[in-house]
């Protein structure tokens, strides 16, 4: 067998092969091994000194199947060289690594120090028994009305962005990291931001974001770019959340975990799966994709007796803005709703784009409510839902049947939905709204609508809020006039 | 037992060599850590073993031990209130042993072996006794009484039996069989994939009330029958099973999280122990057994937690009880077969799903049923599952909801349309059917009132006319129509609005008895009736729309189960102000 034992201290066991067959995509396969295990790491030397990392997805007696995840360019087969490491792929982990930038594989590449790590840790974690889970319910301010008064966000919980090419979802994600807050609490903070596959210009923006707020001192950044290799993007997600759950179970921190952009991800997966010749599902996605998105995306949540909580954000681009494609559907099956970006919002240039009616938080209503935002909150969303749904069908009845052809009332839905979209969706880059001001705001647009329409709304809280704006919203439509 | 060896490991999927002899869906374990595994397929010498446990780390040359016995689950006092993941490990003790985080090659028994149960004998010495007879019974939450059935298989004269506080493991009674004598213990041992005997099927004639309108008074489930649910996310499918876990009128629910959310897992877990059954003012818990395998769980173990399931439930059956089982969601098992059967390297059928997919949905399904179950007493049990489906894109032509289709009898069709406008539950009720709803009626017509089935049929009537007129309104406009039409409209809006739109987050409306359901249909008909009547006085559509008696209707549904008499003063209401609206037209005529 052509192998040799190395001298190195560590490395006494580990036996060096040069014994690949077969180079084809990010795929290797070494022949004459002993030993070698599922899923373990694997070291490669190339020709020239060159060292890439790999992984087994498969071993068959002497034959171990390796993905490279720097990509197999330069490879030969007769002079390089593989070592099986005898682990998994770990990741170092340390406090220290707050305010630094990594690679999509975790070596820093903001030219500070190495990681002393405290601890290491399996990149690929293990599932969270759902016995020990806490569930959700501390409502998180995000300072965007469209997401606090109707898609709420809690603590631990995933909550996808579907977006499209060219909508500005990047700065919506900034904007959350930036006023994502807790009320009432002042707790240890953390963003851990993955990248993978976006440009140059994309992360850029994250980072200067979060310079200019200072955010960076308390955020840990994996880049995987555009023109990185594309299977390391397999590694990227898990290595970010690896550090999450760090954070957040050992250092008792409340992690906002921001993944851009899953589509990127997936697009890595189909090509290993391609290159295995794999039975492809839909689309050519392999048919694991769902059970291998939800190990990334079940990884958040927060657990009984411990402090700190992993909150998601995974963004990605729907290919040509639809939502029956596997990525987002598969995404929407496992995370708790899904906020969605509408390009024709977009185009009235009302930012955040967030169209209202398909976006979803699965969990706002143990988030809401009295103790935790207001006790009307529940009853007010419901009828901001019903009514802008009302207004939207007039306004597709409008387009076809004329304005003129609507009843009185659904003129007025008609007008609410505008108004609604300009003034309840859209709000500034940099605006700010507390909840209440959220709440206040969605009141004083329904009350243009006679009572009895309100029908979702519990009397006792019409008689307590309506009269407030009832009078605001006439002396305001005076003024128009 | 004779071990055998890795030759290849592919995800969850381990082939060893060394295993003639083995026989199909036998349990392995392998490797030194243990991880428990079952084979799937057999080929000479070689053995394929799908793996419930992660299997990195592990590799060729390592053994594998067969343990020659097929995956089983533990049946006795314990299993209410229990957690389980898919393959049985009590999720609770798991935690105790190893912390937050699943790790793996934990072996953990069932059923606690040291907590005593105090039994009570039924029979005697000297009673003859056969399978499925009752010896006696544990009081194993204050809603459950167990009934301690004789195995099957196992047949004679009682020889020795005591009250006492016993474990699972003691002996509880002793029969002499033609085989010599048989020690019997408070748990049996049953093999998931084979479904336990009963003596004659019945069929299922009695609903299964669910306090959710729609689904009571338009597409009802029955006691033993199977129902499924398709629908895109978002669209308030788990909301649904919460819903039908929470309030149907079973003694026993089985719930099972086949590839779930972990919070949705973790908020059945917090919320059913606080929930207070309707009927008995307990905790839900006390008649719930849950399975959760969520989807970041080892994708084998999801394969079989729709059978550990069923078998538990078919066996709290088997003691006569009506059991529910939830399934959420199917598709997620399927997708589970389809990867397993990828790694087999089998030829696949549609969407890469193995060829028979529809086989195995058929025979899940078909284990449910209204039995008269096993032993002298002819007991009768029932066992109801509704399964959730989760179709890609909400895409119908879906293998898993096609094959499920052919099988179940009610299909309660989600649609996400209905949802964004908020219309909760939002099962579509033109797209919906139940085949039972014939089957019921003798029931409905002996408990509630004869008119019950006709006032569903005209609700229904009047619900797809309004679809017909909407059409006709999209292209010319509402005032179109004629008057008759327009307010068929207006109770159309009624009847969707304020019967069939329904709060699970109202502490009132969240539950509405079969006999609420009964007088607020009544009530929309009613004033139907009298809008009709109304009409051909002269009454135009739009005075009627004025009458504030419409918000009273509306709010009905608010009122609680204990007033249920208001609803008769809202009637006197309707009558007072269209009476009002008739006297004033001809006081001007």
């Amino acid at each position: 067998m052509k192998s040799r034992v190395l001298s190195g201290e560590n490395l006494k066991r580990l036996k060096e092969y040069r014994t690949i067959t077969d180079v084809s995509g990010p795929l290797l396969l070494v022949e004459g091994v002993e030993g070698a295990k599922y899923a373990e790491l694997v070291e490669i030397t190339l020709p020239s000194g060159e060292k890439r990392r790999g992984q087994v997805l498969q071993v068959e007696e002497d034959k171990a199947l390796v993905q490279v995840f720097e990509g197999t360019t330069g490879l030969d087969i007769p002079e390089t060289t593989v070592r099986f490491l005898a682990r998994g792929i770990e990741l170092p982990l340390s406090q220290d690594m707050l305010g630094r930038v990594f690679d999509g594989l975790g070596r820093p590449i903001d030219g500070g120090p190495e990681i002393i790590p405290d601890v290491r840790r399996d990149i690929n974690g293990s599932p969270i028994n759902p016995y020990a889970r806490d569930y959700p319910n501390e409502f998180i301010q995000t300072g965007v009305s469209a997401i606090d008064g109707l898609n709420t966000l809690v603590r631990g919980q995933k909550l996808p962005i579907f977006s499209g090419s060219g909508l500005p979802h990047n700065r919506l994600a900034a904007q959350i990291a930036r006023q994502a807050r807790v009320l009432g609490a002042e707790e240890e903070f953390a963003v851990v931001f993955g990248a993978m596959g976006i440009t140059f210009e994309e992360a850029d923006f994250f980072i200067n974001d979060f310079k200019k707020t200072g955010a960076i001192s308390r955020s840990v950044l994996y880049l995987n770019l555009a023109d990185d290799p594309a299977i390391e993007r397999i590694a990227t997600p898990r290595v970010v959340l690896t550090t999450a759950e760090y954070l957040a179970f050992d250092l008792d921190m409340h992690v906002l975990v921001i993944l851009t952009d899953m589509t990127n991800y997936c697009e890595a997966l189909r090509e290993i799966s391609a290159a295995r010749k794999e039975v492809p599902g839909r689309r050519g996605y392999p048919g694991y994709l769902y059970t291998d998105l939800a190990t990334i995306y079940e990884r958040a949540g927060r657990i009984k007796g411990k402090k700190g909580s992993i909150t998601l954000i995974p963004i990605l681009t729907m290919p040509e803005d639809d939502k029956t494609h596997p990525i987002p559907d598969l995404t929407g099956y496992i995370t708790e709703g899904q906020i969605i970006l509408s390009r024709a919002l977009h185009r009235k240039k009302i930012y955040p784009p967030i169209d209202v009616l398909p976006s979803l938080s699965r969990l706002k209503d143990k988030g809401i409510g009295e103790g935790k935002t207001r006790e009307d909150h529940a009853d007010i969303f419901n009828q901001l839902f019903a009514a802008y749904a009302r207004g939207k069908e007039a306004q597709e009845l409008a387009v076809i049947l004329g304005e003129a052809a609507l009843s009185d009332l659904d003129k007025l839905y008609y007008r609410f939905a505008d108004i609604f979209e300009e003034r309840y969706v859209g709000q500034g880059e940099y605006e700010e709204r507390s909840i209440i001001e959220t709440l206040d705001l969605g009141w004083e647009l329904l009350s243009m609508f006679p009572r009895a329409e309100l029908k979702r709304i519990r009397d006792k809280y019409l008689d307590k809020y309506l009269p407030r704006f009832k009078k605001e919203e006439k002396k305001e439509a005076g003024e128009e006039r | 037992m004779k071990e055998g060896r890795i030759v290849k490991v592919a995800g969850p999927l381990v082939v060893a060599e060394g295993m003639s002899g083995q026989k199909m869906y036998d349990v392995a374990l392998v490797s030194e850590k243990r991880l428990l595994g079952e084979i799937i397929e057999l080929k000479g010498d070689l053995a394929s073993i799908q793996v419930y446990e992660e299997t990195g780390g592990v590799g060729p040359g390592e053994p594998v031990y067969p343990t020659g016995a097929p995956l089983s689950v533990e049946l006795g006092p314990g299993l209410i209130e229990s957690i389980y993941d898919g393959i049985q490990r009590p999720l609770d003790v798991i935690r105790e042993k190893v912390g937050d985080f699943i790790t793996r090659g934990v072996s953990v028994p069932a059923l606690d072996r040291n907590r005593k149960w105090h039994f009570v004998p039924r029979v005697k010495v000297g009673d003859v006794v056969e399978p499925g007879d009752i010896i006696g019974t544990v009081q194993e939450t204050v809603l459950v009484e167990h009934r301690i059935m004789v195995p099957p298989g196992v047949k004679g004269e009682i020889t020795h039996i005591e009250e006492g506080d016993f474990t699972v493991e003691d002996p509880v009674a002793r029969v002499r069989t033609g085989k010599g004598e048989i020690e019997i213990k408070m748990y049996q041992k049953w093999p998931v994939r084979v479904p336990r005997p009963y003596k004659e099927k019945l069929l299922p004639d009695v609903p299964m009330v669910t306090g959710q309108r729609i689904i009571d008074t338009f597409f009802p489930v029955t006691k033993g029958g199977t129902a499924c649910v398709p629908g895109p996310f978002g669209s308030g499918k788990t909301v649904i099973q919460h819903q039908l876990a929470k309030w149907s009128d079973a003694d026993i629910v089985i719930y099972i999280g086949c590839g779930e959310r972990g919070n949705e897992m973790t908020d059945v877990l917090i919320e059913f122990p606080e929930l207070k059954d309707p009927r008995t003012g307990e905790p839900l818990m006390k008649r719930t057994v849950l399975v959760a395998n969520t989807s970041n769980m080892p994708v084998a173990a999801r394969e079989a937690s729709v059978y550990t399931g069923i078998t538990i439930a078919e066996y709290f059956r088997d003691m006569g009880y009506s059991v529910a089982l939830m399934a959420d969601s199917t598709s997620r098992w399927a997708e589970a077969m389809r990867e397993i059967s990828g790694r087999l390297e089998e030829m696949p059928g549609e969407e890469g799903y193995p060829a028979y997919l529809g086989a195995r949905v058929a025979s899940f399904y078909e284990r449910a049923g209204r039995v008269i179950t096993l032993g002298k007493d002819r007991r009768e049990g029932s066992l109801t599952v509704i399964g959730a489906v989760s179709p890609p894109g909400g895409d119908l032509a879906d293998p898993v909801v096609q094959a499920t289709l052919r099988v179940v009898k009610v299909f309660w069709s989600l649609d996400d349309k209905l949802a964004y406008r908020r219309h909760f539950p939002a099962i579509n009720w033109l797209t919906s059917y139940s085949l039972y709803r014939d089957t019921v009626k003798d029931y409905l017509d002996r408990e509630i009132s004869p008119d019950f089935y006709d006032m569903q049929t005209e609700a229904m009537r009047i619900l797809s006319k309004e679809a017909e007129l909407e059409e006709i309104v999209r292209l010319v406009g509402i005032e179109a129509l004629s008057e008759s039409d327009q307010l068929l409209l207006e109770v159309a809006r009624s009847l969707r609005e304020d019967f069939l739109h329904q709060n699970a987050f109202h502490e009132i409306d969240t539950y509405t008895s079969l006999k609420k359901q009964y007088l607020l249909l009544k009530l929309i008909l009613y004033m139907y009736e009298k809008a009709k009547e109304a009409l051909e006085r002269g009454i135009t559509v739009r005075e009627l729309r004025q009458l504030p008696v419409w918000e009273r209707i509306a709010r009905a549904k608010y009122i609680s189960e204990d007033k249920l008499e208001e609803l008769e003063g809202i009637k006197k209401e309707i009558d007072d102000e269209i009476q009002g609206l008739i006297g004033g037209k001809s006081k001007e005529a």
